[in-house]
Formats: structure tokens, C-alpha cells, sequence
């Protein structure tokens, strides 16, 4: 399968099932979309009507450069990876290598777009207790098997309002892992409202990865994430957030916002963020009922599209400036992503992934934690809804059939089941609005790749 | 790779992957944006 598109003067043709990317001339690109319809003389023939003047020679030149890439398997390679769905899950059955640690289901803001419901879940309001936290720890690795990378993210609500019990978590987890070689990379996702010199310090020795929760401009910003009195959190974190990255020294961290109905302009808070300093972005649209003021209309798709090939060309002409910044979903990495497998399994929700309530249940994400059908088990007795972690396990490109089609299959994996789930009341349904975007993003990342190569 | 008419970015070979993947080493946007931390590859 081949997917074949025009972006920012480009000619780039995907071929899907190797990962082979080319860019080509224009008689090129339109010889692609008539090769397999017949053989080297009904194509040249067929071509020779839409380029009168192109030479016979040039013609045939063409057509065996695309004969020899085609038998180098680096174009119409054949799908071959159907057998393989499901192996990686069934090869790691049992094991766990990340948790996602609910650390504080309450939040000192109310944001009207939070799909935790103001960090509650749809429950009551409560924190981890350090011996939950540590049995969450040991459950982890109990489960861990050979894998030595484990992840934990501390999450909520927000983390920071049980700072000393995540401070000691992260102390025992560097204990045990002496003790059983393994690794743990930890990261914190926070409003920023409670950071202060001993969080930044904590932070920047300690975790892997830092998320700071931030929509762009002001009034953006403003209009949504507000506190229980109904002020703006803009002008109190962004200090905050400045200090924690100047910091920060390099280490992993993003600035993480919400793109909503409101402001499908994004462009413009991405610009507001590399104002501030802000070099590591991501932007992300909500995901919201039909129905909810927040959703993304119809009507907002062509702005977002048109918005994604623009912050494309930003990023260039900032590289070319000396200037660059990262845009999360743009980080693709053509020689060193993940292998197949993992392309066709997804992101492991409720197999090798799970979030853990303050109470110790286990959940199959961040995203179902309060649904009960998919309460999963919990952190003493470990996985005991088998039936509910069964669809998770069946979850892979090829168990949905809109994805076998589809020539983004395997850079997105089928997408997020949670998504699937509140779009759908499936979690191998399809997202459709999330899939457009999704493939609007892919294809500007392929691009930049090539203008970089290119210039 | 680069020829008269088309220019091969370097990309990892799938079809390759399939014989030394799955090892489960890394991290668990999409799935395209992740790292490879199979130490064997």
C-alpha cells in the first residue's frame, strides 16, 4: 500500500507496510498511481497521454526506477504483519512495565474541560497513602518479568497535593531497584500552581519527564483552567513554569495544552509558549461529547489542518533560524521508532500499562479510571476482571477493520481505546475525528523530514 | 538512497523489524513518536 500527497512543494509518497518514504518529481508522482493498473507499456502509454512532451526514455527511466525500488521492497511492499497481532501481547501476557499513579483524586483547579471530572473521577475526593503508593511500587515489579525499564507517572488531579508522599515514593522506588536491577523513569504532570524551590530541585534530579499544563495565551488559558473561586491560573504558574524549565537544564520536559472549540487557532498559543521561552510544546485537541460547547466543530477541522501545516513551516523556518522548538505529535523518528510489533500492539493500555486509584484498583488507563466495567482488579490481588482486560489484550491494528485500510496504521496503532470508547461505547471502535487529525499530523512530520534532508 | 527522479529518505526497514522486535523495552500522539530501546537490535 502506498500513500501518495502534495505538501509545501513536496511530492512524498509513504509506503506503508516497509516505512520507505520518498520524495519525487511531479511525472513521478503520478506514474506511482498508475503502476499496478498494468504492465511497463499500458503504464508508459497511460503516462504519455498526461506528458506529451515527456521523452520515451525519461518514461521508461522512470518506470524501472520504481520497478527496482518496488523489488528492493522499499515500494507496494505486501502486508505480511496480520499473522503477527497480537504476538507482542501474547509474548508479554502478565507482564506490567508502567503504572500510572493516581496520587491525588482532588485538584486545587476546576477546569470546565477536565475529563477527570475536577481530578474527582466521578468519586470522592482522596490521596494515596505512602503504603499504597509503595505496594503499587511492588506490584509493579513483581509483575515486571525480564523488562527493565519500568515507567511510573505521577498523576491526579494533581500530584502536588500529596508532593511528600511522592517525594518518598520516589526515594523507595531507587531503593528497590538496587535490589532487583531495574530501572525506573518517573514522571509528574502538574497544574503548576504549588511548585516551588523544593519541587524544582526534586524535579530536575529526579524525573525523567516533567508535563506542564499550559493552553497558550492568556485568555485562553484563563477562560477554562480557573480555581474554585473562578480566577485564572495564567499569571501565577508561568512564572513557576519559567523558573522549574530555566532549571531544568536540558532534562525532558513539554509544555501541554488543550486546543478546544474556542481556539482552534492553536497557532497563535504555540506562538505565545516560544514567547515565554518555552521550547518543548504540545498541543492537543480535546476530546469531548458532540455535544459539550468545548467539541471541535466541523466547521473546525479546516482551520486545525490548516493550522498543522503552518506550525510545520514555522518549525522549518525556525531551524533555518537557529531557533528550533519541538512540537510533541511532529517527533517522529524514521530510523530508530519503534519495530513492528509494537506499531501493531499500541500503547499497552490495560495489559503492560494500568493506573492505580489512591485506593489501590487497578484500571486499564488514566482515561477509564471511575468507569467500573473496567475496574480490573487492584494492587493486592492483581488483575481479576480477566473479561474486561481481554478486549484490551485483542486490541491491535488489525482487530479493527476500518485500520486495515488505512495507510496511518502503523504510526498511529490503531489509536487510544480510550478515545475509541467515549467515541464509540467500543474500545476497538474508531475516533474519526481523532484519525483526520492524527493523519493531518503524520503527514506534515514525513514532510519536515524530507525538507530537512532536502533542504 | 537518491536517483534521477526520487530521493530514498533512510527510514527503518518494518519488514526487517520483524525479526529482531518485540522486545518490550520501550517506554509505554500515537505510537511513531516512541524510541526503539531494544539493545540487541
Amino acid at each position: 500500500m502506498v500513500h501518495r500527497y502534495k505538501l509545501n512543494n513536496f511530492n512524498i509518497v509513504l509506503d506503508v507496510c516497509s516505512g520507505s518514504i520518498h520524495a519525487v518529481d511531479e511525472l513521478t508522482y503520478d506514474m506511482i498511481g498508475l503502476y499496478e493498473d498494468g504492465d511497463r507499456g499500458s503504464v508508459i502509454a497511460a503516462m504519455r497521454k498526461q506528458y506529451p512532451d515527456a521523452q520515451e526514455a525519461e518514461l521508461g527511466e522512470v518506470y524501472d526506477q520504481l520497478t527496482a525500488l518496488r523489488d528492493a521492497g522499499k515500494l507496494f511492499a505486501p502486508d505480511t504483519f496480520a499473522p503477527m497481532a497480537g504476538k507482542l501481547k501474547e509474548k508479554s501476557a502478565g507482564v506490567v512495565k508502567a503504572l500510572c499513579l493516581h496520587v491525588a483524586h482532588t485538584c486545587n483547579l476546576n477546569c470546565a474541560y477536565c475529563f477527570a471530572s475536577q481530578g474527582k473521577y466521578h468519586g470522592e475526593r482522596a490521596v494515596m497513602s505512602l503504603d499504597v503508593g509503595k505496594r503499587a511500587l511492588d506490584f509493579l515489579i513483581e509483575h515486571s518479568g525480564t523488562r527493565r525499564n519500568l515507567e511510573v507517572d505521577f498523576f491526579g488531579g494533581e500530584p502536588l497535593m500529596n508532593w511528600e508522599v511522592v517525594k518518598e515514593l520516589v526515594r523507595y522506588a531507587r531503593v528497590r531497584e538496587q535490589e532487583v536491577s531495574k530501572h525506573f523513569r518517573f514522571t509528574l504532570t502538574t497544574n503548576g500552581l504549588l511548585i516551588d524551590d523544593d519541587v524544582i530541585d526534586f524535579c530536575n534530579r529526579e524525573m525523567h519527564n516533567v508535563v506542564l499544563s499550559l493552553d497558550g495565551r492568556k485568555e485562553i488559558h484563563d477562560r477554562w483552567r480557573v480555581d474554585y473561586a473562578g480566577n485564572g491560573s495564567w499569571d501565577r504558574i508561568v512564572p513557576k513554569f519559567q523558573k522549574l524549565v530555566q532549571a531544568r537544564g536540558g532534562k525532558n520536559y513539554y509544555m501541554r495544552g488543550t486546543f478546544t472549540h474556542n481556539n482552534p487557532d492553536f497557532l497563535k498559543d504555540i506562538q505565545t509558549m516560544l514567547d515565554l521561552g518555552f521550547t518543548e510544546l504540545s498541543m492537543e485537541p480535546v476530546v469531548a461529547a458532540p455535544d459539550d460547547p468545548n467539541a471541535l466543530t466541523a466547521d473546525d477541522i479546516p482551520v486545525v489542518m490548516e493550522q498543522y501545516e503552518e506550525l510545520a513551516k514555522l518549525m522549518l523556518r525556525r531551524e533555518r533560524e537557529g531557533k528550533p522548538f519541538t512540537f510533541y505529535h511532529y517527533m517522529i523518528d524514521l530510523t530508530g521508532g519503534p519495530c513492528i510489533y509494537k506499531r501493531i500492539s499500541g500503547c499497552g493500555s490495560g495489559t503492560e500499562y494500568m493506573a492505580v486509584t489512591p485506593w489501590g484498583d487497578l484500571y486499564p488507563c488514566h482515561q477509564f479510571v471511575g468507569e467500573d466495567a473496567f475496574k480490573l482488579g487492584d494492587i493486592w490481588q492483581g488483575v481479576t476482571n480477566t473479561e474486561a482486560q481481554e478486549q484490551f489484550a485483542a486490541c491491535n491494528v488489525y482487530a479493527k477493520p476500518e485500520c486495515r485500510d488505512c495507510w496511518a496504521r502503523l504510526y498511529c496503532s490503531g489509536g487510544c481505546a480510550a478515545n475509541a470508547f467515549h467515541a464509540t461505547g467500543s474500545v476497538t471502535g474508531v475516533y474519526e475525528t481523532g484519525c483526520e487529525l492524527f493523519k493531518k499530523r503524520m503527514e506534515c512530520a514525513i514532510m519536515m523530514a524530507i525538507a530537512r534532508q532536502l533542504g | 538512497m537518491e536517483m534521477k527522479h526520487i530521493v530514498t529518505l533512510e527510514t527503518r526497514d518494518l519488514c526487517a523489524s520483524a525479526k529482531n522486535g518485540g522486545c518490550g523495552e520501550c517506554q509505554t500522539c500515537g505510537i511513531a513518536n516512541q524510541q526503539c530501546e531494544n539493545e540487541n537490535r
